[in-house]
């Protein structure tokens, strides 16, 4: 996977080694109505974690995994003959993971095929902002593609500035139509242990989010977001057991709608001239009966004007949703059912640092790599469930 | 006559929502010229692009999700 990283930063170093000859305009008067390349990000991640709570065997069992996601992004502009700014992204990114308790959907396996997935997932986006009127509006289309699980999406937003371009409003629209397949535990396959011929089922995802954003002063900036999401069809996974007190196993059952209320609060706020303080705060609500709170604090200190140094630490606290219990104590007489610790109730405390390098010639001398940053987080769950990630941001402008 | 308690999460929303009021009323209109801080990279009102794969696993390992920009569906995360 290295060899592979290092390959990918190797191509994109070679394809936008060419724009390092294109002379220079001066950005203040000059807009091209040409499609000119304006920036790439890849965005590189190595998480692992390990618990005692798998769900695939009813909240107990190792929850060892390891996942390397790479993602590139290239975003490209033009203004057209109104004055108006197009910008276009394509985004490419790949998943692995290997799991422990994926391996065990046949738990006599020593190592199924289920133990290792890829996902890939590409995305396009278009969004033409006006200036002069403060409007903006844009478009996405996206899918994801694992094993056992296909997704489709597409959105569409709207921006308007205020008349002294102090505040915006924002709406966006997006659904996910998803397929899952139906990959049940081995011992409560219908066609027996060796049925492998899976059906899929739909899983869909509608939400709409409204924001507001709104400069208070020359250090301090807020924004204020309330979405409403609709989940229909397979909500619960069919790989996911449950074992009863009565020491019967089950599927993993969950009702076929779930509607989400999540309200967030942001402000950004520059203390003297090398500290910002960034905070984000959220309310969750849903009709499954878990209500959260998040808060998160990151505070990025410019140690010089090219290199910043920046802790972030968020804490996190949900109640259980109605249809949790923990292993073995599910009885028969319940119609919904999951031993999903995700879906427990716990606190969770993860934080880290990262730090930022922007040289002005470039970092280590590149001058198309305009920017590195590097992150690491630690996480902590109440009932057990430790992860570590590592991080990794490169910008090529 | 029995009182009837508001629920904690009631509480912290009129606490936010009198916050907000307090807040905005103290809005002073910025002119482009003086927005060199609130231009600052640093200071944009979204998660960074660092932060992607983190709250992908955060929105599979809690029952939370949404509200701060980023996806609100798609993907499985079942393991």
């Amino acid at each position: 996977m290295k060899k592979i990283c290092l390959g990918v930063v190797g191509i994109v170093l070679t394809f936008f080694s060419g724009y390092a000859q294109t002379p220079q305009k001066d950005s203040a008067t000059y807009k091209s109505r040409k499609l000119t390349f304006e920036e790439a990000n890849l965005v590189s991640s190595y998480y692992k974690q390990d618990g005692s709570n798998a769900a695939v065997t009813g909240g107990k069992g190792s929850q060892k995994l390891n996942d390397i996601s790479n993602t590139i992004d290239v975003k490209f502009i033009k203004w057209d003959r109104k004055n108006r700014k197009h910008s276009f992204e394509l985004e490419v990114g790949l998943d692995h993971y290997t799991s422990a308790s994926s391996d065990q959907v046949d738990l006599k396996a020593n190592s199924s095929a289920s133990h290792a997935d890829t996902r890939i997932f590409p995305s396009v986006s278009w969004s033409m902002e006006n200036e002069k009127n403060g409007t903006s509006i844009g478009a996405g289309l996206s899918t994801s593609t694992e094993f056992d699980y296909q997704s489709f999406g597409a959105n569409i937003n709207f921006s308007k500035k205020t008349n002294n371009r102090n505040g915006e409003f924002t709406a966006k629209a997006q659904a996910y139509i998803d397929k899952v397949s139906l990959i049940y535990p081995t011992e409560l396959r219908a066609g027996g242990q060796n049925d492998e011929h899976y059906s899929t089922t739909a899983r869909n995802s509608y939400s709409g989010s409204l924001s507001y954003s709104q400069i208070i002063n020359q250090r301090l900036q807020l924004m204020f977001i309330a979405d409403l999401i609709s989940q229909k069809g397979l909500l619960s996974l069919p790989f996911y057991r449950v074992y009863f007190n009565d020491n019967s196993v089950h599927k993993e059952n969950l009702p076929n709608t779930r509607m989400k209320i999540p309200l967030g609060f942001r402000a950004n706020y520059f203390i003297g001239d090398k500290v910002i303080l960034r905070s984000f705060y959220r309310f969750y609500n849903d009709d499954w009966g878990l209500t959260a709170h998040t808060l998160e604090l990151e505070t990025p200190v410019k140690v010089t004007p090219f290199f910043s140094i920046i802790p972030f630490y968020r804490y996190y606290k949900q109640t259980a949703v109605d249809y949790f219990a923990s292993y073995k104590t599910h009885t028969s007489a319940e119609q919904y059912y999951t031993s999903n610790y995700d879906l427990s109730a716990f606190n969770s405390n993860f934080y880290g640092a990262g730090i930022k390098l922007t040289p002005p010639k470039g970092v280590f001398g590149i001058q198309q790599l305009n920017m590195l940053e590097l992150r690491y987080g630690h996480y902590t769950r109440t009932n057990g469930l430790k992860s570590d990630i590592v991080s990794m941001n490169l910008k090529f402008k | 006559m029995k009182l009837v308690k508001p629920k904690p999460e009631i509480n912290i929303l009129a606490g936010v929502a009198v916050s907000v009021v307090a807040i905005l009323s103290s809005c002073t209109t910025v002119k482009e010229y003086q927005k060199n801080k609130l231009n600052d990279g640093e200071m944009t009102l979204s998660s960074r692009k660092i932060q992607k794969t983190e709250s992908s696993f955060q929105s599979y390992r809690e029952g939370a999700s949404g509200a701060n920009g980023g996806k609100t569906g798609g993907g499985c995360g079942c393991n």
